[in-house]
């Protein structure tokens, strides 16, 4: 057995002892950058120094896909093989990088070189197929496979479109430095209001939740200033996994100030003295420049005196987006979704009262407060004022992000993105996320607001169009998304830990030509057992799309 | 205080607080539960005992949910039989039913089919037979927490176990999978004694079953030791 080392182990952890329990996903990450995985005197050390039992170190270290305690490469290349980098051939690139290096996908050699996997959607649908290689930031001259190569040193170009520029407008050309951000208006025009005016302002100008929920902010945010109990916190949640779903990485890489902004807003209404940023482990290119701008923003006093903010990184759990998973995560746990209520307004991270909205939704507050709620109402409708990020992927001739104000059609956005690519006949757009729904070329005139989308019966969720053109085999969809949910199920309740499972296999069947009789049944019967009986959105919405296909395509499901 | 609401139609009165399970206990209306124990957290992962509530979205786990004035509740709803009975069918093709009769006994109520799914994936693990006092046997183990909950804060404080895995491939297990016998494990048998499947059996017990008689037992126990005798 190979003897570790751990005195550098001790250094690098030394920061997170003060944490505490909550140090822990922390270090499990400073042991990885050391070690490429976290052996059993490694996770003992971690457990001693932070006084966590060594049962619940190995707990933590087995729920994160990131997280490995088995040998595995410093150097791992993860190949996304989910929906969009699927009708791409993500499949063959990952077969030929593994055939290259003559090694089985997770498979790591003895010497520790190299480590190949598959990997969940790495929020770069726009520019699939993509390939996030860790811990090898030198030109690997594996690019000829034709995929988008992300690193900690390699960021992904953003692909900024749409018919307004508003929440976009510092989008686009790299990241916006403070110079060019200028002065934090919507926080200056904050601190000339009482905390309770910025929540009537931001109440009165109708923004609701852009991470898929679409809850009042207003309400939420005047729920925890409420509340008793301190500190408080803010939390920016920028987990953001739903796969297709790529706008926030690009908020935070070009404009991070506005999400700063946002947050200290945030702060100061509710009366919060710690805000933290809780960003997938799969955006560690972000990471830098979030750390840079908190930098800047400490110099210029915007942080600080009263309020500051913690960068946390998530490692490889899609439920960790679930607002209470979060929570658990920064805490030092297990991603297990908590019962709700109580809510996260009253008792959020550490039991306290805590308000926790999407990048979007906060980057959207300045705009409000700087301009005024009246001003923004301008742009959008009644009942769904606003602009809105929409992530635009698969086959259409222009992929990105744009950003609308609410109420253009499908269609418009569609036209916008150049239409479906090579001039090919639209198939279904997989709307909302892997969690939404499919709509079809009937849906095409549905105007985008959240009151005509529900009549359409569409989730807005976080802003997802997934195009697929007339040759795609919508089996082969369904058997990706199955994948998906049956991978990021957390395990907690029984509906979504069985459920997924038995969805997977029997989408597995149907995409390989092999369906059962009576599969059309089981697969509705365990699709609405998730929808009605499980603990959180995830198992709720897990069968989501495929019950929409069920309606759509009924024949694809049974016995032909 | 109390609180007055329906359930299925029957007025009924509890004290403030009380979850909605106890409120149809106290009544003699029948809700059935996995999971939920007197001595563990509830943590609502079964959802055999999810209900009905006027108003709600979705079903909501009786175990955990308060009695609100006026509230609504169905406990036995076409959703609530359709969700009762699929769960009880992906338990029966995922695990080994055959030590826990009262969950036959639902399934049998629910007329929920044991080989409703062909085909499935089942979760099987060998014996893990590493300590004098009990055995783990986790293809018959159906995650109810319970013995990760008593080991940890509802009880002992003793945290030798934890869980593996994510999702569908979720077990419970040890540091490392270490045996018992290296963890923090006291064997104060309170595990063995919450688990409602047989995952967790007094090795006597397990012996027995396994064909070997008192006797052998014994002389396994005792082996080679001999009594003291008193001078």
């Amino acid at each position: 057995m190979t003897i570790i080392e751990t005195t550098p182990l001790q250094t690098a952890i030394e920061p997170f002892l003060p944490l505490g329990r909550s140090g822990l996903l922390p270090a499990l990450h400073a042991a990885q950058n050391l070690y490429g995985w976290v052996s059993e005197p490694v996770a003992a050390e971690i457990a001693r120094a932070l006084k966590v039992p060594l049962a619940d170190v190995h707990g933590v270290i087995e729920f994160y896909s990131l997280f490995y305690d088995a040998p595995t490469s410093k150097h791992v290349i993860r190949v996304c093989t989910d929906v969009a980098c699927a009708l791409k051939d993500a499949d063959g690139i990952l077969g030929r990088l593994c055939a290259r290096h003559g090694l089985q996908p997770h498979q790591t050699p003895e010497d520790l070189s190299l480590t190949i996997e598959p990997s969940p959607c790495l929020g770069l649908c726009e520019h699939a197929p993509a390939v996030w290689e860790a811990g090898n930031d030198q030109s690997s001259g594996i690019s000829e496979d034709g995929a988008t190569h992300v690193s900690l040193n390699r960021r992904p170009p953003s692909l900024v479109y749409g018919s307004v520029r508003i929440l976009t407008a510092n989008c686009g050309n790299g990241t916006t430095p403070l110079e060019k951000y200028g002065e934090y208006a919507g926080l200056k025009k904050a601190k000339a209001m009482t905390p309770d005016e910025v929540i009537a302002e931001v109440k009165a100008s109708g923004l609701v939740g852009r991470g898929g929920a679409a809850f009042p902010t207003g309400v939420k945010w005047e729920g925890a200033a409420k509340a008793e109990g301190t500190p408080k916190y803010v939390i920016c949640n920028a987990d953001e996994s739903e796969p297709g779903t790529f706008k926030d990485r690009v908020l935070m890489l070009d404009d991070p100030h506005r999400v700063i902004e946002g947050m200290c807003i945030a702060a100061y209404a509710i009366g919060a003295s710690q805000g933290y940023i809780y960003i997938r482990g799969e955006y560690p290119y972000i990471v830098p420049v979030l750390e840079n701008a908190l930098k800047e923003a400490r110099e210029a006093g915007y942080l600080g005196n009263g309020f500051d903010i913690e960068i946390r990184v998530g490692a490889g759990a899609y439920i960790c987006g679930e607002e209470t998973a979060l929570f658990e995560s920064i805490e030092g746990k297990r991603g297990f979704p908590r019962i709700k209520p109580p809510f996260p307004t009253t008792h959020g991270v550490f039991g306290k009262p805590t308000v926790i909205n999407n990048v979007e939704t906060l980057c959207t507050v300045p705009l409000i407060l700087a301009e005024g709620s009246a001003e923004y109402r301008k742009l959008g409708t009644e009942k769904s004022p606003g602009s809105k990020l929409f992530c635009v992927s698969g086959d259409v001739e222009r992929t990105g992000v744009y950003e609308v104000p609410f109420g253009v059609t499908l269609r418009e956005l569609m036209e916008m993105a150049g239409g479906v690519k090579a001039g090919r006949q639209l198939k279904a757009v997989l709307f909302g996320g892997a969690a939404g729904a499919f709509a079809t070329s009937e849906h095409l005139d549905v105007k985008l607001t959240f009151e005509d989308l529900r009549a359409a019966g569409l989730p807005l969720g976080s802003g997802v169009v997934m195009v697929f053109d007339e040759t795609r085999d919508m089996r082969r969809v369904l058997k990706s998304l199955g994948h998906f949910f049956a991978h990021e199920s957390c395990g907690k309740c029984y509906p979504c830990q069985m459920g997924t499972q038995r969805q997977k296999e029997i989408l597995d069947r149907i995409a390989d030509g092999k369906v059962l009789a009576e599969d059309f049944a089981r697969l509705q019967d365990v699709g609405w057992t998730m929808t009605d009986a499980s603990l959180c959105g995830l198992g709720q919405t897990a069968a989501s799309a495929v019950l929409s296909a069920m309606k759509l395509w009924p024949e694809m499901f049974v016995e032909s | 205080m109390t609180v007055t609401f329906l359930m299925d139609g029957k007025e009924i009165t509890v004290e403030d607080g009380q979850t909605l399970l106890e409120a149809a206990r106290e009544n003699g209306i029948e809700i059935p539960t996995i999971c939920w124990h007197e001595a563990t957290t509830a943590n609502g992962l079964c959802r055999m005992c999810v209900v009905e509530v006027e108003g709600w979205r979705t079903l909501q786990p009786a175990c955990v949910v308060q009695a609100g004035a006026g509230m609504k509740v169905k406990t036995r709803s076409e959703k609530v039989i359709r969700a009762r009975k699929t769960i009880l069918e992906m338990l029966a093709s995922t695990m080994d039913l055959s030590d826990a009769p009262d969950i036959l006994t639902m399934m049998d109520e629910y007329g929920a089919f044991a080989s409703r799914f062909p085909d499935a994936e089942r979760r099987v693990s060998e014996v893990k037979d590493d300590n004098p006092m009990y055995i783990r046997d986790y293809s018959k183990c159906l995650l109810c927490w319970r013995c990760v909950q008593v080991c940890a804060d509802d009880a002992q404080y003793t945290y030798a176990i934890n869980f593996e895995g994510r999702g569908y491939e979720t077990q419970i297990g040890t540091f490392f999978d270490k045996p018992i016998p290296e963890t923090t494990c006291v064997l104060c048998g309170q595990c063995v004694g919450v688990c409602p499947t047989g995952a967790l059996k007094p090795k006597r017990q397990y012996l027995l079953e396994q064909g070997v008689s008192p006797e052998e037992i014994s002389v396994l126990n005792t082996g080679r030791k001999k009594r003291k005798v008193k001078s």
